[in-house]
């Protein structure tokens, strides 16, 4: 079977401050798949996403997408002045070409229609997380992707995304890529890792990537039997990851 | 016979103040308002540059804003971060240079204070014209482009990807408000332009519930500043761009104080 290439990226070097935090990375994204990038946190995840969308210019390599490519783009932060009131429909409203018809489904498929007439000021992180989540399925995407789509949601609303994330794909026949500092907690959900510290370090099925060497090197032994491991526990031992300070 | 000496000035008043409001509340949403001040102080350097070569002053005034506008456009981009000290620069010191050059201009008499401060009752009604002229032109144009324009004050990033024009709708901001600020110039003067963008904006802010809202009663609250302020500047001889400023100041102060009151109902 030829899987239609929807993004492909070319040997992509990137650097700030000559500081390299992408390099040597070759990838494709094809129609109907899944892809989570993992990877320490400042090794380059949301820069890589970034680049892959365009938002990021390169120092050299090149990222060719398909013509007329529609993107979904949930950002791993969105925070909105307080200026402006604003409420949740208002906001979901702004998206091009969205008709109120499709608000009304998305909001209703992720159980957040009870927020629509409420300020986006208001809202709790798990709830706001969500009506992003929203604006990104408005585009009726090719390919969704989704920034750290976890962070601030507590572990209950984290199992529904990640059961979430396969059924959208289905719904929608797009492709997922989304960035996750957790690969237990991806593994089910997702076709294939891209296991990421400034370069591709390994990639494949959940199940290879999780007894790659490099990926055990990456993450420690640890933390890879302990997915859920404390921050504090973090503290107990040396730091092994060799990101340095960089933040993106 | 009725007096109507104050019907022009009245409309250009009123004018300047309808469109500012959906203007202005950009300003205020994408903090832009020290960009709008420095819009308004390099003015006066297309004012000198108006005198020095003699074309029409309004006409070199816009030319001065908006050439201004376009320079700065990519700086915009950073205002938010460590631009700000850039801005101060270009800002103050094309308002210095503007005055120092005026006044070495040997036989050349302009009325710097009313430049600086507007002088409303030296509107005519040609420049009434300009106004009606230029403002129902923006305000078509904010109308036709809202949210567009709303979706990349929002976030530029999503409304890239989204696929909206976005250094093209930037550019179509920044050019309205370069325009609106050669505009208000005779109105309120250099020094007071921003305030006539920013305050109604943030006195509507308490009231509404939409961007759209906050827009409109923007608009109502510079309109009623300016009545007021023309009251207030022909009752004890004020000046009358200062006097609006204070009106729309203590419609801000009055309605933020309510505000909890309000919203509590």
């Amino acid at each position: 079977m030829n899987a239609i290439k929807l993004i492909q990226a070319h040997d992509l070097l990137l650097k700030r401050q000559h500081k390299t935090v992408l390099h040597d990375i070759s990838l494709s994204i094809n129609k109907g798949q899944i892809i989570t990038v993992i990877g320490p946190n400042g090794c380059g995840k949301s820069t890589l996403i970034r680049v892959l969308l365009g938002l990021e210019a390169l120092d050299s390599g090149y990222v060719e997408r398909k013509p007329n490519l529609r993107v979904g783009y949930m950002p791993q932060k969105l925070s909105l002045d307080e200026r402006m009131p604003l409420s949740v429909w208002s906001f979901l409203k702004l998206s091009r070409n969205v008709r109120s018809k499709d608000i009304r489904h998305w909001l209703k498929r992720l159980n957040i229609e009870s927020l629509a007439q409420l300020s986006v000021h208001t809202l709790s992180g798990g709830e706001w997380q969500r009506v992003l989540l929203a604006k990104s399925l408005l585009m009726n995407p090719d390919l969704l992707v989704l920034d750290e789509p976890v962070q601030g949601v507590d572990i209950q609303g984290q199992l529904e995304l990640y059961n979430l994330i396969p059924q959208l794909r289905d719904e929608l026949g797009c492709a997922i890529l989304m960035v996750s500092h957790d690969l237990h907690l991806v593994m089910a959900a997702t076709d294939e890792v891209i296991c990421l510290n400034g370069h591709i370090c390994c990639s494949g099925t959940p199940d290879k990537v999780s007894i790659d060497p490099a990926y055990l090197k990456l993450f420690g032994k640890e933390t890879v039997e302990a997915p859920l491991v404390t921050y504090t526990h973090h503290h107990d031992h040396e730091h092994d990851h060799q990101c340095g300070g960089h933040h993106d | 016979m009725i007096s109507t000496w104050w019907i022009t000035p009245l409309m250009a008043g009123l004018l300047l103040a309808l469109v500012a409001g959906p203007l202005g509340s950009f300003v205020v949403w994408r903090r832009m308002a020290f960009f709008g001040d420095t819009l308004a102080h390099g003015a006066l350097l297309g004012i000198t540059l108006g005198v020095l070569t003699d074309i029409n002053l309004s006409l070199a005034l816009i030319i001065g804003s908006v050439f201004l506008a376009l320079v700065l456009l990519p700086l915009e981009k950073y205002a938010r971060v460590s631009a700000d000290t850039l801005l101060g620069i270009v800002s103050h010191s094309t308002l210095a240079i503007g005055l120092v050059t005026l006044s070495l201009a040997h036989g050349i008499r302009v009325d710097l204070m009313g430049y600086l401060f507007g002088d409303l009752l030296a509107v005519e009604l040609t420049d009434v014209l300009w106004i009606a002229l230029a403002g129902a032109t923006m305000l078509a144009i904010v109308i036709w482009q809202w949210r567009p324009l709303l979706a990349i004050t929002v976030s530029e990033e999503l409304a890239f990807i989204e696929g909206y024009p976005v250094q093209r709708l930037k550019l179509l901001l920044l050019l309205m408000l370069a325009l609106m600020v050669a505009l208000s110039m005779k109105v309120v003067g250099i020094l007071l332009v921003s305030a006539l963008l920013i305050i109604p904006p943030a006195a509507a802010r308490a009231l509404s519930y939409t961007p759209k809202q906050m827009a409109l009663i923007a608009s109502l609250v510079g309109m009623v500043s300016v009545v007021l302020g023309m009251l207030a500047s022909f009752r004890w001889d004020t000046p009358a761009g200062p006097s609006i400023v204070v009106a729309a100041t203590s419609i801000f102060v009055v309605l933020t104080a309510l505000n909890p009151l309000i919203k509590r109902t």
